[in-house]
């Protein structure tokens, strides 16, 4: 039961993410990557991560494509002709990546992850949410606060990036 | 993939031949595409399948360590696609372009 939700959850990822990266108008690769956000958040919930597939939907689906969509309405830019999407080098770059796509399935293939993914069995790991916040404010405490100043950092490099020097025209 | 005994059940090869794969798709999408926004498309989709191997072997060990640390991942990718839809407006407005081999003042 469970590996059909995840066949039907990981074929649309899959497929969707192909199109984010074939789509020619940039629109409508943001609908596709947002398809596939939300196809990862259901895998998420699979794992028995419930509060990652909230941060997944929140951030991701809400925060990040949102911005990705009005880059796109800032820049304008339209729709592309076929071959402008695609730069010369690819005849090096699709030959690799079916040669990194190969390499990890041989090593998977090959390896002896095959171990099944039973329930958790500690308890206290069933409350997943209020387990990962206790952890967060205590054994995590450090990386927490600098991801935090990391945060303001970008906020503020984001607005002085953008920002338009004074009497400069365009 | 997984058989014998294990043919009925979720197993964590699953979902690292699924986030190999989307990270493989990612990849093609940095080195093909030639609009810079795509680009950053690509990234948070290499983003993405790195937070699914991260949160398989949490389930996979028993250990909640990974989920932290997939949080910490969202919250730098948000960092990171602010501060690079910063810099392509920036680009944007001074060279009125979006296409990466165009950009290539710095090519020595």
């Amino acid at each position: 039961m469970e590996q059909i939700f995840f066949y039907i959850f990981a074929i649309l990822a899959v497929a969707s993410a192909i199109a984010v990266v074939a789509a020619k108008n940039p629109v409508h690769s943001a609908v596709y990557l947002i398809i596939c956000f939300l196809q990862v958040a259901a895998l998420f919930i699979l794992l028995r991560a419930p509060f990652l597939a909230a941060a997944q939907v929140f951030i991701y689906v809400g925060a990040v494509m949102v911005l990705f969509l009005f880059a796109v309405l800032v820049l304008n830019v339209g729709k592309e002709r076929l071959g402008e999407q695609i730069h010369h080098q690819s005849v090096i770059v699709i030959p690799a990546v079916i040669l990194l796509l190969l390499m990890m399935g041989i090593l998977v293939a090959k390896g002896r992850l095959t171990a099944p993914m039973g329930a958790f069995t500690e308890k206290a790991l069933e409350k997943n949410t209020e387990v990962i916040g206790k952890m967060l404010f205590s054994k995590y405490l450090f990386p927490f606060e600098v991801v935090s100043v990391l945060l303001l950092i970008a906020l503020i490099g984001a607005v002085a990036l953008v920002m338009k020097e004074k009497g400069s025209q365009d | 993939m997984p058989a014998g005994k294990y043919k009925n059940m979720l197993t964590l090869t699953h979902f690292l031949i699924l986030s190999f794969i989307l990270f493989s798709i990612g990849v093609a999408g940095v080195l093909l595409r030639r609009n810079i926004i795509i680009v950053l498309m690509s990234l948070e989709l290499i983003f993405n399948s790195v937070n699914i191997s991260l949160a398989a072997f949490s389930y996979f060990m028993q250990s909640l360590s990974g989920t932290i640390f997939v949080i910490f991942n969202i919250t730098i990718a948000a960092a990171e696609v602010a501060i690079g839809l910063a810099i392509l407006v920036t680009v944007y407005r001074r060279r009125k372009t979006v296409y990466v081999d165009e950009l290539d003042e710095m090519k020595g």
